[in-house]
């Protein structure tokens, strides 16, 4: 079954070209630690989830590219055509000439309505082009004005058109000292206007991924090239093709479905965070082996810990006894130390895959009450290594891994919000100060539900 | 891709748009090595085919032809009109941009405003439609004007008001040159007070810059430069001191260098919304993201390093320099203490080859020494353009909606006070039809309302800062 990707605004164009690169040259790579038929049906699957064939034989990313502007689309047109290994359909892309200016009223207003149709029209080609679809990833960011606010629209449609779908928004958190002043205005526009249409949302924080390039990839002066190029990496690992089940030789054909399946168990709870490991240069690669024991180690903490890299994890952060009574309500305001799941997803692939041990994950004690840790808990293994990593392994996870973050952006925006700052751009464009009422309240009432899992 | 049309009104504006010409073909000779006619150099060009008579001789794409600047020239006087028409960028204009006069407007406000904007109103109207015609997908209109004469300060003015009329959608960026204290037009205080209450009602951004800070900053660059130092050497080609390179001739004026510079502010404003980058940065950006209240529209600019506005090879500098340089009160193009004052939001527009992570350490490293608003304490808009400025490798543009622009409004204020109390050549203004002395008080309320906004900001400086309480929801 195949997703088809919209890629929306400058952000999303620039991290979808990551994307497609990094899927498909891991597809094509001759390190995959396995059989030579293991690997056609690996690229195979691969291939039919996220690109179609040509004539010509070069794959078309199965995506539609929509800005309002037209430097990025052709920037991201010619970095495909220059690599030439894969590239986009030629009539992919929607593209306008004056941007949306930062302004979520006018991403959602104004450009939304205006250019819905031929926006749907291009969505609903590249669908038929699909035998069967598994769903839509849609990768947008949150502080901008296309992205955001024209991301926020077209989800919708999405949900009114292809409601047997699922849709799933890869959003870009912005760093937390401005890319743009108006961003947490944009943010919780964008979130809660998401949350009423989108089936989850796999949320990448810049300031994260940031981190991760300055410490574990050691890269001196990182780029946006660089930070888009390990998201890629890390949304690669989750959904390059993995094994149905334990034992099988199948590749599963819904990845979308199985997942929200496994870790959307209630509409109220739709941040999904995920984290990988080992997070490491290419030129450490070669140097380095793992085992699965330690790896899986490292990763259970990061979780419970709520750690966003493979360095500096707390290790005094332990789930609470079983037996004893919960631990209190979470305060945001205390430092948080454990990390309580609602569903966790881990995937492994590479060597010895078989091997790895993840009882430690099934604990009850990580998880909140109202589902058996068999229910809450899923693994996929899979034997054919990624991206040349020997063993590597993400966890996708429904936790309360988003709350800080998500209560940081609530709480700035209401401060800006208290002194009306701004709100005259977006009155003017028909966004209303009760449409910042009801986005308030909304983000509020999630922020209180994952605090009291 | 959006288009651009420059509007330069008075003597000032046509001179500063003379030398924006000059650096704007300059920049994309460098760029465009191919000669072909691209979305980037559409934005300020058009390509015309001037075999053609009339009208139809644009061409969109393909090898540039003959480039039109998308320009509006409007003078009372024909001094300076002409000699730009007489110069090497002769053929970048077209005579039926211009509108010209004979008479000047005597450094009287009113006359421009009054006289000349009545008189010239259609024909002004009808250049305007024209160059928005011309124009694939019109966004700014950018007007270059001074603030103390009768032409720029007055006409300039009334041509806000036409645009904000005729072309709604469409921004109104202006550029003002302030009086200097020592100004010698005696009747500046006057044309100003008049001007800024119309840039407060129909502006959407104002560019503040006076010519004392721009004397400065060349003062600043040619000690650097005449004292040798770290093997500073002027280039070949500088357009400080020989034309090679710029079509314009120099001369030996400081002037032109001045220019230079309020030319560059404008260049670097525009790279992000022309060029490709990793972080693009539209002129619809400026302001949405630095206007938070309709009236507290002025922004203060800088341009670091200073070597890029001038054609000196100094040995690359730390680049975090660079950007402690763009706070620092020496490097405004208006005389004003950032630093000191209270940031309601800063925008940083970078060049060339320089990072997010670059980018990022040194807004860390800057933030704690600088005061921003309660409502706004990660006020920063960032933008990453990869095309660097002609002949160096990066460049930084730093826009702030700040406080310390209150000075000059309230000096204005004073030396408005000082003549008008005395009533003194009021006169000549109120000989004018239309004018009275109620039109007096009335901008002076207006610059006074201003002032108060920003002294109740200011007022919040010290105090700290309270999160407001947060909505509860029953779970």
């Amino acid at each position: 079954m195949s997703i088809v990707t919209v890629q929306l605004g400058q952000c999303g164009n620039q991290i979808g070209f990551e994307v497609f690169d990094s899927l498909f040259s891991d597809s094509h790579c001759s390190q995959g630690l396995c059989s030579k038929r293991e690997n056609e049906a690996y690229q195979a699957s691969c291939k039919e989830r996220f690109f179609r064939e040509e004539k010509n034989g070069i794959p078309i990313a199965r995506a539609v590219l929509v800005d309002m502007e037209p430097k990025v689309i052709n920037q991201t047109l010619s970095k495909a055509a220059q690599a030439s290994r894969w590239k986009y359909g030629q009539h992919a892309c929607f593209c306008q000439k004056q941007g949306s200016g930062n302004n979520w009223a006018y991403g959602y207003s104004m450009h939304g309505p205006r250019h819905e149709e031929s926006i749907m029209n291009l969505i609903q080609k590249e669908v038929e082009k699909c035998d069967s679809l598994s769903g839509f990833f849609v990768i947008m960011s949150m502080a901008g004005g296309t992205g955001s606010g024209l991301g926020a629209f077209i989800t919708q449609k999405l949900q009114d058109q292809y409601s047997n779908s699922l849709k799933m928004n890869q959003i870009i958190w912005p760093y937390g000292t401005g890319e743009v002043i108006v961003q947490n205005y944009n943010s919780i526009l964008t979130l809660s206007h998401l949350y009423r249409s989108s089936d989850a949302f796999l949320i990448h924080e810049n300031d994260v991924v940031h981190k991760i390039c300055a410490k574990r990839m050691n890269i001196k002066q990182i780029s946006f090239s660089n930070i888009n190029q390990v998201l890629a990496h890390q949304l690669g690992s989750v959904f390059q093709p993995t094994y149905s089940s334990e034992g099988s030789f199948h590749y599963r054909r819904n990845p979308l479905g199985d997942l929200m399946e496994h870790l959307v168990p209630h509409p109220e709870f739709k941040m999904l965070g995920v984290r990988n490991i080992p997070q490491m240069s290419e030129n450490s690669l070669a140097y380095s082996t793992f085992t699965w024991a330690g790896l899986l180690k490292h990763l259970r903490q990061m979780l419970i810990s709520n750690a966003k890299m493979e360095e500096g994890i707390n290790w005094q952060v332990r789930p609470p006894l079983s037996g004893l009574p919960p631990l209190g309500k979470m305060s945001v305001n205390k430092e948080l130390h454990f990390n309580t799941s609602i569903a966790n997803l881990v995937i492994l692939r590479g060597k010895d895959v078989l091997s790895a041990d993840v009882e430690a994950f099934k604990d009850p004690a990580l998880y909140t009450s109202w589902l058996e840790p068999v229910d809450a808990f899923s693994v996929w293994k899979t034997q054919r290594a990624f991206n040349k990593y020997e063993k590597c392994a993400a966890l996708v996870s429904n936790s309360q891994f988003l709350v800080k973050p998500l209560d940081m952006i609530v709480g700035k925006a209401w401060n800006m919000f208290a002194s009306k700052a701004y709100i005259h751009q977006y009155t003017k464009f028909g966004i209303e100060e009760e449409d910042f009422l009801d986005s308030f309240t909304l983000l509020e009432q999630v922020v209180a539900s994952y605090c009291n899992v | 891709m959006t288009q651009s049309v420059v509007v330069q009104v008075g003597q000032c504006g046509n001179q500063i748009g003379c030398c924006f010409w000059d650096l704007a073909l300059r920049e994309h000779a460098a760029v465009n090595q191919k000669g072909i006619y691209d979305d980037a150099i559409s934005s300020f060009f058009r390509n015309v085919d001037t075999r053609v008579v009339g009208d139809g001789g644009s061409i969109s794409k393909g090898k540039i032809s003959s480039l039109k600047a998308r320009a509006v020239l409007i003078d009372m006087e024909e001094g300076v009109v002409n000699e730009i028409l007489q110069g090497p960028l002769r053929d970048v204009f077209d005579s039926k941009q211009l509108i010209t006069d004979i008479s000047g407007s005597g450094n009287n406000w009113a006359v421009g405003h009054k006289i000349f904007g009545n008189l010239y109103r259609e024909q002004i109207l009808e250049k305007l439609r024209k160059s928005a015609e011309h124009c694939d997908c019109l966004q700014c209109f950018f007007i270059i004007h001074s603030m103390g004469g009768g032409t720029g300060s007055g006409l300039g003015t009334f041509l806000l008001k036409v645009l904000e009329d005729e072309f709604p959608e469409v921004y109104r960026f202006v550029t003002s040159i302030y009086p200097s204290s020592e100004d010698d037009v005696i009747t500046s205080p006057y044309n100003s007070m008049l001007a800024m209450k119309e840039l407060n009602e129909h502006a959407d951004c104002v560019l503040p810059i006076d010519n004392q800070s721009l004397f400065d900053i060349i003062s600043k660059i040619d000690s650097v430069v005449n004292s040798g130092k770290l093997g500073t050497t002027v280039k070949p080609k500088s357009v400080i001191t020989s034309g090679a390179g710029a079509i314009k001739k120099q001369h030996k004026k400081p002037f032109d260098a001045m220019n230079n510079i309020v030319a560059n502010l404008l260049l670097n404003l525009t790279s992000s919304a022309r060029f490709e980058g990793s972080l693009n940065m539209d002129l619809n950006e400026i302001s949405m993201n630095l206007v938070p209240f309709p009236q507290l529209h002025y922004l203060v600019s800088s341009l670091t390093p200073l070597y890029t506005l001038a054609d000196v090879n100094i040995p690359p500098r730390r680049l975090d320099q660079m950007f402690s340089d763009a706070f620092s009160k020496d490097h405004q193009l208006i005389q004003a203490d950032p630093r000191h004052s209270l940031y309601l939001a800063c925008a940083l527009m970078v060049r060339g080859n320089v990072q997010i992570s670059d980018l990022r350490r040194n807004i860390e490293r800057l933030k704690p020494t600088l005061q921003f608003v309660s409502w706004n304490q990660e006020g920063w808009k960032t933008s990453l353009c990869s095309v660097p400025p002609v002949g160096h490798s990066h460049s930084l543009l730093a826009l702030a909606n700040n406080t310390c622009v209150k000075p000059t409004f309230m000096e204005l204020r004073e030396r408005f006070m000082r003549l008008y109390k005395k009533k003194a050549h009021l006169h000549h203004y109120l000989h004018v039809e239309g004018m009275e002395e109620s039109s007096f008080a009335e901008a002076v309320s207006s610059l006074s309302a201003l002032i108060q906004e920003y002294n109740e900001l200011d007022a919040t400086k010290s105090m700290p800062v309270q999160d407001v309480p947060r909505l509860i929801v029953a779970v």
